[in-house]
Formats: C-alpha cells, structure tokens, sequence
C-alpha cells in the first residue's frame, strides 16, 4: 500500500497522487512519513529523467506536483521536522551577472535537489559579490554558475576571481553549465569542471563530496 | 506561364533569380555586380547539394559587428550612423559571402516608445554591452488557449500586446473588431477609443510608427549600400516552429512543458492554428525582399528538452507544415537549430528535398551529413565558445576539420552554430578564410 503514492508520484498521476495524500492526512498518517514518500516518488522521476525516460514536462509537472503536496502538507508538519533533512552537501547556485536566463539554472537546481543536495538558489543576473556573500553564509562544498551568453563568460571569470579574491576559492568546488559552456571555456574562467545537462551536474556534485 | 502551374522547384528557381538580379541595385561596378551573382550563386548552389566553387561561409551574427567596429550593443540599437559603421565595417573587412541583415538588432526607440517588457535589452535594464534577453513569464495563461484559438489576432492585439508592452496596456479596453457587422452594431465598438487613455495609446502607436519608418529607411539604405558593394542581405524573412511561438514568448518553457502533460489537445490545436499565420509571415517579407532565404530560429524541440515521440508529437507536425508551405512558395527555410538535434535527425529528412538549410550547434556534424545528405544542406557547428575565447590557430584547426568531415561533397556551408556578439574578429576572419582557401572545390 505504502508503494502506491511513490508509484503514483513516479508516474506523473497528479490527481491520484493528490487523493492519496489527502486520505493519508485524513486518516492521520504521520506528514513526515508522507514527505519521505513523495520525495522517493521525486526521487525516481529524476532517474527516470537520468533515463531518457523522462525530459522536461516530466521534470517540471513532478516539480508542480510536489509543490503541491507541499501545500498539503506544510501545515501538519513541525517546522522542526521539516528541516530535518540529510543532505549530501550544499551547494550555491545562479546565473551570472548581466545573463537573466532562468530555466537551465531552475532545471539545474530541481535535478539537485532531488538528487540529496540542498541548494541555495541566488536567482538571475547576480553580482559577484552577491556570490562571495551567499558563499560566506552558507559555506557549501559547492558553486554552480549558469551562463548562456557569450557576453557573460567575462562576468563568469569575473564572479570565480571574487571568490579568489576573498580567499574562498579552495574551500569550495566551482562547476559551470550553459549554452556555450565547454572544456576550453571551463579553463579560461577557472572553474573545476561543467556539465552539459542537469545530470551531470549531479554526478560532478556528488563526485565532489564524495557520494555514489 | 500561370503561376498556380509552376512547380516549387520552379518557384525557388524564379526566387533565386530575383536574388541574384538584384534588379532595384546599382551596384558600385561591374566587379562588385559579378562578385554579387557568385556569392547567391554559391548559396542556390549548396541549397540543390551541388559543389559551388568553394565552400561558402557566412557567419551568423547578432551584436558582432558592433563589438568588431568598437561601438557598444547599445550604440548600434539606437545610433543608426554608428549601426551603419559597424555593419559596413564587418562585412567590408571580413567579407563573408553573405550577411545575415542589419535589422537583428532592432530599434531601441520603437521599444522604448511602446514599453516593451516581454525582453531587455542594452541601455534598457541590460548591460551596454550584452544582447537583448527575453523575460521568461506566463503572458499567456492556461485558460486563455480557446481565445487563441478562436481569434489569434483578435489575442494579439487586445490580450497580448497590453502584457508585452505597457505603454500599450489600455488596448485591453478596445472591443474585437469583428463586431463591426451591421449598422445597430457599429457604433459600440468605437466607443472605447474615445477614452483618454486609448488615445494617448493611439499617439504613442504614432510616435513608434515615426521612429520604426525612420529605422527601416535608415536600413534600407544601409542595406542596399552593403548591396551594391556586391554582398547579398542573407535573411529575405523570418519564420518560427509553433510550438516554439508559444513555448518562448507566449506561455513560456515551463508552460508549455506542463501544458504537454496537462492540456496536450488544447496546445497541440493552437499550434495548428498559428501554422498559416506565420507562413504567411516569412512568405510576405521574403517575397517583398526579393530573397528566397526564411530564417527559423528553433529551440524548444531539441534533444534536451522533450523525448522523441514528444518531437513528432507537439513539436514536428506543426513545424513541417510550415517549412512546406514556404517550400511551395519557392522560399528556401534556413532552419537554425539550438541545442542538439542528435536524437531526431531521421524525422526532420522528412523535409522536402533539395529545398532547405539546416544549421546546427551541437548537433554531430557526421551524423546530420550521413542521415541529411541526400536532402539538405547543412551549416554551422563552429562553436562560440571557441571563437570568444579561442586563437586563430584552433578556428582554422577547427574549421579545416569540419570542412574534412561533411563539406567535401557539396550542400556545406561554413559557418557558426549560434548567434554572435563578442567573438573576436580575428577568429571571425580565420573562419572566413578557411572556406575560402581551405574550401575550394577543383
């Protein structure tokens, strides 16, 4: 029985995923079994997605559905319990400064996410020195920078030598993704490694901290 | 010969000629007409997957040339002259076989004129320096698809523009126009624009009007300068994928993702339905041009984005109407792939053959000739990345390579597979030279 949300989940079926935490909540499950259930449902959408099973609309209905869930359960859950959750690490994620593109960073940040890590998006056209703060804050193990216009790969260099600049480039790894993004681009601005997709994203992350 | 008689070939040919006749030109001399018909030549040529003389090689792009003459992105939108310079500068010192138009760009002042908000652009919220970006967000809502249906223009003009543009907001208060019927009914629908507010909407539709004129009379000239020195304008029109008029600009990527899972009837009828819309669209401008050549930017059908039964679902029906209607018009689409294509390149050699371009960035090179050979040409592929930050010498590597793998039996052209704004011009020129020496056909 407790296999049905995570299928249902898994399989995109919105309304009987819905139902069923509805009912769950109703018959007075704990909410905090109910989260670990929807999140092993998110959980194989994102390997389905790894899969070439599943490509976008899949990502982005499972990303709505389990916003609302959320909606459902936020209110019986503790604010204690909610925070609760392992991560594999933390990493820091935004687009460049100057380059407003959202949606490969969003995808980025969802696949994360749903693969263990905890991100902290710091949205568009963000300034270094943005960056350097949220790094300073948070100390994760990782930085992603999406970039998608030529233009902005000056801004790229630019953010990594901040985060040299403030003697913070050996505490944390620095991944890059987007449109014209490559080996010989990932030496120019002195990042770590990049990925092509959303997935590689998260191999390199875990590679980095040391997960499978 | 009647028209309705004439075969698509024979359209394209007619096109074609009109090209290269370039009969409103006075070209500069005899050399710059004779260089002229060589250069359209080599594109009929690769277009029919015949051997021109050489390789040709046009470049695609954006804000390069502003960048290359030393004017800023912002400079060259709203200072005509300097748009001017930059243009000539590019295409005189670098000379490719064509250039893509001098009206990518766009006139800032129109769109300061109207509010446009559905991009930034430089010296608007945007770095002098960086290209215009679109702003992702649903301007269309989910239950606005029947609307679409039922009247897209009737959409366009009272739902969308007051979203897109805000000087444009009080177009939302205008009635639809096919009310006018019948006397009893006329009169209602003028009402709205008695309204102080739709008035000073019809002075700003002036003031955009002025400003537009003056921009294209500027173009023209520029233009028709470009011309005459003996380089062909690339872009006769612009067409797009109805899934992408959508997924971009109307819905946007994450709607009309959702919309695939949640409403696939409803977005698959609207994608249907802007088919003859946009047609007409790149049939109109490349006819009035007098080039065959309709450019079709296409980005969410890639491999990234759906799977492959998505593609031929939401994706490929709608855009293969299109590039059909155009073919039967004797227009040449120009399809500029984003992203990668690797999963899907057996349906897109549904394209009628010898009739169209393919340009791609990320797409295998080897895979597109082996699969598209028979049918289309292929472009593109030499990656910005490299011609940012890379040297000469890894451009010539990288352009001879590619003329090596796909470009030694014809229906090849060299060129980049996404739009340019701050390559340096020395990488620019070693591509350009690399078709030229490296590309000859004996």
């Amino acid at each position: 029985m407790s296999d049905t949300l995570v299928e249902a989940i898994a399989d995109l079926k919105e309304e009987e995923a819905l139902n069923l935490v509805n009912s769950k909540v109703e018959e007075g499950a704990d909410p905090k079994g109910i989260l670990d259930e929807a999140r092993k449902g998110i959980e194989e959408v994102g390997n389905r997605y790894d899969e070439e099973e599943y490509f976008l609309p899949e990502l982005m209905l499972a990303g709505e559905l389990l916003d609302d869930i959320m909606k459902i359960l936020e209110p019986e859950l503790e604010k204690s319990e909610e925070a609760e959750k392992e991560t594999h690490g933390e990493i820091v994620l935004g687009t460049v400064e100057g380059d407003i593109h959202d949606i490969g960073k969003g995808i980025v940040s969802f696949v994360l996410e749903i693969n263990g890590f905890e991100v902290h998006d710091v949205g568009v056209d963000v300034p270094p020195k943005k960056f350097v703060e949220k790094i300073k804050e948070v100390e994760p193990e990782v930085v992603g920078l999406s970039v998608f216009l030529t233009t902005a790969i000056e801004d790229t260099q630019e953010t990594i030598e901040a985060i040299e600049g403030e003697g913070l480039r050996d505490d944390v790894k620095i991944m890059i993704g987007g449109a014209p993004v490559n080996q010989d681009m990932t030496n120019h601005v002195g990042a770590d490694d990049f990925g092509d997709d959303a997935m590689e994203a998260v191999s390199i992350a875990k590679n980095w901290v040391g997960v499978n | 010969m009647k028209k309705e008689e004439q075969s698509a070939a024979e359209k394209r040919e007619e096109m074609f000629n009109r090209w290269i006749k370039a009969e409103e030109t006075e070209f500069d001399d005899e050399k710059a007409k004779q260089a002229f018909e060589k250069r359209v030549k080599r594109f009929k040529e690769i277009v029919s997957l015949n051997k021109p003389d050489r390789v040709p090689v046009m470049p695609a792009t954006n804000f390069f040339s502003a960048f290359h003459a030393g004017h800023t992105a912002e400079d060259i939108m709203y200072d005509y002259d300097k748009l001017e310079d930059a243009t000539k500068s590019y295409v005189f010192e670098l000379e490719p076989d064509a250039y893509f138009g001098s009206n990518m760009t766009g006139p800032g002042e129109v769109f300061d004129a109207i509010g446009y908000s559905l991009y930034k652009w430089p010296g608007d919220g945007a770095p002098v320096n960086t290209s215009y970006q679109c702003v992702e967000k649903e301007y269309m809502k989910p239950e606005e698809y029947q609307d679409l249906i039922d009247d897209p223009s009737d959409f366009w003009m009272r739902k969308y523009l007051p979203r897109i543009a805000e000087e444009l907001e009080p177009l939302r208060q205008l009635g639809s126009v096919t009310d006018v019927i019948e006397l009893p009914f006329t009169a209602p629908y003028f009402i709205p624009y008695g309204m102080p507010e739709v008035q000073e909407v019809l002075n700003t539709l002036m003031e955009a009007g002025e400003k537009a004129l003056e921009w294209q009379q500027k173009l023209g000239k520029i233009d028709a300068d470009v011309v005459a020195s003996g380089y062909p304008v690339f872009m006769g029109g612009a067409a797009k994928a109805p899934f992408d008029i959508l997924g971009d600009t109307l819905r946007g990527t994450r709607g009309v993702m959702i919309d695939m899972k949640r409403r696939p009837e409803q977005l698959v009828e609207a994608t249907k339905r802007l088919v003859p819309l946009i047609s007409k669209m790149g049939i109109n401008q490349a006819k009035m041009n007098g080039i065959p050549m309709v450019f079709m930017p296409l980005h969410k059908g890639a491999d990234s984005f759906m799977s492959r039964d998505q593609f031929r679902e939401f994706y490929w029906p709608t855009l293969k109407q299109v590039i059909e209607n155009l073919v039967d018009e004797g227009l040449v689409p120009f399809l500029f792939v984003e992203g990668a294509y690797n999963e899907r390149l057996d349906i897109i050699n549904e394209v009628p053959e010898k009739s169209t371009m393919w340009a791609f960035d990320e797409t295998d090179m080897e895979d597109a000739k082996e699969e598209l050979g028979d049918t289309a040409c292929i472009a593109g592929n030499v990656p910005s990345s490299l011609l940012v930050t890379g040297s000469k010498e890894e451009t010539v590597e990288y352009s001879k390579k590619l003329i090596d793998k796909v470009g030694k039996d014809g229906g090849f052209m060299l060129s980049n597979g996404a739009f340019l704004d701050n390559a340096k011009s020395e990488n620019l020129k070693a591509m350009i030279e690399t078709a030229k020496s490296y590309g000859t056909y004996s």
